[in-house]
């Protein structure tokens, strides 16, 4: 049974956003926007199922969704510090830093959500991955201490996507 | 004062927020000095004076139209692929060594970007590219 329904639903969630996509494409619900939606949304899963062996399983959705809610908040704040320090300090006064984050999330799509948020968020970029996956590079455009910024990542998000994922 | 008139008012305030970090962020692209602290700008404050844009779409469309929520693909779209891009810029910055090079990672031997590729390529014991 389990199996049966891994085979037609490769990605239950996946399956549910193209056809939410797919009807906001389209501007608006109808009936066949709703149809058209679930034969998309059955057919990419299925084709795309050999690119994406091991989904997460177990995800909580409210958790997520606080997690997004946050991002979003610390989006605009990110915005708003990042536009001041452009428009007041100097170049020479800036001091832009290197930080390296030892990972603990060893959930692929996890790595890559933190990755995103990293880059969302105030003041860093993410910009590598070591080469076992165990660590990321971070650019901080104005920051003072390295240890202070990977501590504020691994508890402001890490933390959250380590209950989420694992 | 309608209520028309306040509906046109938030758009015209959201315009502005969008049109002044736009600005801001392309005013940070040419006056910051590395390609790695260059990145900051269009990364962030573009997002927001993005953001910004497609709320006031958002909101005229509901408020005179018909109502659309493509704008939320769109946000959701460029949240999706600015990091990427983001990221693919300083991989070749750190590639080329134009800043200051990065510390090697406490728990790994390298970063994945400095993994000697070309090397590998010259080794003999592999097939030559053509």
């Amino acid at each position: 049974m389990q199996r049966a329904r891994r085979s037609i639903l490769p990605h239950p969630f996946l399956t549910f956003v193209l056809i939410v996509v797919w009807c906001l494409l389209a501007g608006g619900i109808s009936l066949g926007t709703v149809v058209f939606g679930t034969i998309l949304g059955l057919l990419i899963p299925q084709v795309t199922a050999a690119y994406w062996p091991d989904a997460p399983r177990r995800v909580h959705p409210v958790k997520i969704t606080l997690y997004v809610l946050l991002v979003l908040w610390d989006i605009l704040i990110a915005n708003i510090e990042v536009a001041w320090i452009v428009l007041t300090k100097k170049n020479r006064d800036m001091r832009s830093i290197w930080v390296t984050i030892p990972l603990e999330l060893r959930t692929p799509e996890a790595i890559a959500i933190l990755a995103g948020t990293i880059t969302l968020t105030p003041g860093t970029v993410t910009a590598d991955m070591s080469d076992e996956g165990h660590c990321l590079l971070i650019h901080a455009l104005n920051a003072d201490d390295a240890d202070a910024v990977r501590d504020d990542i691994k508890n402001r998000y890490e933390r959250r996507l380590k209950e989420i994922f694992e | 004062m309608t209520l028309t008139d306040l509906i046109e008012i938030v758009i015209a305030v959201a315009l502005v927020i969008g049109a002044v970090f736009t600005l801001i962020g392309s005013v940070g692209l040419m006056k910051l000095d590395t390609a790695m602290k260059r990145m900051h700008a269009p990364t962030k404050a573009a997002t927001l004076g993005i953001g910004a844009l497609l709320m006031a779409s958002m909101i005229h469309s509901f408020a005179f139209g018909s109502g659309s929520l493509k704008e939320v693909l769109i946000m959701a779209f460029l949240f999706v692929t600015a990091p990427i891009s983001a990221n693919f810029i300083a991989k070749v910055a750190i590639h080329r060594g134009q800043d200051v090079p990065p510390p090697s990672p406490p728990n790994d031997q390298t970063w994945s970007t400095l993994n000697p590729l070309d090397e590998a390529i010259d080794d003999p014991e592999l097939p030559t590219r053509s």
